[in-house]
């Protein structure tokens, strides 16, 4: 309940404060957004599992957002940036999908 | 995942989310609840930014492809416009050039109008009259007086406001002393209007041995006065080449 209220409280924030993202942040944020999303189905899973750890939330979103920073970083070093970033977006978008499935599959047995 | 894992686990998964929803927040739920505040926050940022404006999500190479794109748009662009600027400036030299054209044969047209006598004319000149009580003066001191008009310069002669004299023009003498013009009678007195240099055309008729003189020693009269504003009216008939053709 606590963590929808956050989600909530986060958008509000974003909406009222109407924050520009900074120039080095940008090419970094969306990737770091769906990187967090991933995290945020991975825990929700783990936690209809009965194996939530909120230790493990915090490092994975953490670690999930900085990696996923961190390959696009080296990618634009590397000239592949833009390839990179669409196969980080791919593989996350793909965990994201399983994640759901696993939820689905919990929750409706389906 | 194989599917009969998750069959047994359904009601347990519901009671987890009913838990979740209505006990009392863990310690790690305030922890996932500030993490959740970011990911919301980055979140509408990402996509506010997204929306504000088509080319902040672009990376750097597509940013340059864009901008090569955009250059050789216009490139080409500049280059039509070269094109196009040329283009016109050839049809306005050709109109211009057209208009010289029409220019001139509007002038030659005119010329060629006023040598025949085919249209009204106006400008400086003379109105010579020539009063001969005894009707002594002759078709021949009339061709005479034509001709000396003619040598001063006079562009338009008209006799009696009637005849326009012109180059096929021919002066004879009628039964009973009249004087017939292109075959048209001429009634006394004559009454000869020509446009040219006044003083030049002046000149012509009072020197020496000139019409006046001649006019007198008939026993008549000339009176000149020279104008600034005279009208030919008087038309001559216009005559199409029957015989002779230009040769080339």
């Amino acid at each position: 309940m606590i963590a929808v209220l956050g989600l909530v409280v986060g958008i509000a924030l974003g909406l009222v404060f109407q924050p520009t993202v900074p120039a080095g942040l940008q090419p970094y944020l969306p990737i770091a957004v769906v990187a967090a999303l991933d995290a945020v189905f991975g825990a929700i899973r783990a936690y209809l599992d009965g194996r939530f750890d909120d230790k493990v939330f915090v490092v994975s979103f953490i670690s999930n957002v900085l990696i996923a920073a961190l390959i696009v970083f080296v990618g634009d070093q590397l000239g592949v940036g833009s390839q990179l970033s669409t196969g980080v977006i791919v593989v996350l978008g793909i965990r994201i999908f399983s994640n759901a499935a696993a939820i689905r599959r919990h929750l409706f047995h389906a | 995942m194989p599917e009969h894992d998750a069959a047994p686990d359904t009601a347990k998964a519901w009671a987890r989310v009913r838990h979740a929803l209505t006990g009392r927040p863990s310690r790690g739920q305030w922890v996932v609840a500030a993490l959740f505040v970011l990911l919301g926050f980055a979140a509408v940022t990402q996509v506010r930014s997204t929306n504000d404006d088509a080319y902040t999500g672009m990376r750097r190479d597509e940013l340059v492809t864009l901008l090569q794109t955009l250059d050789g748009a216009d490139e080409r662009l500049t280059q039509q416009r070269a094109e196009l600027s040329a283009t016109q400036r050839n049809l306005q030299q050709d109109s211009e050039r057209n208009q010289a054209a029409v220019e001139e044969t509007r002038r030659a047209a005119d010329a060629l109008a006023i040598l025949a006598g085919t249209v009204p004319v106006q400008g400086p000149g003379v109105v010579i009259t020539v009063e001969d009580p005894d009707e002594t003066v002759g078709a021949s001191t009339l061709l005479n007086a034509i001709e000396e008009l003619r040598d001063a310069g006079a562009e338009a002669i008209q006799v009696n406001g009637v005849v326009r004299v012109v180059a096929q023009s021919y002066v004879t003498d009628a039964s009973g002393g009249n004087v017939r013009i292109d075959g048209r009678e001429v009634k006394r007195p004559f009454v000869i209007e020509a446009i040219g240099d006044s003083h030049t055309l002046d000149q012509a008729v009072v020197f020496r041995g000139g019409l006046a003189d001649q006019v007198e020693a008939l026993g008549g009269e000339v009176n000149v006065e020279q104008t600034d504003a005279l009208e030919v009216t008087a038309l001559a008939e216009e005559r199409e080449a029957e015989y002779a053709r230009p040769a080339r």
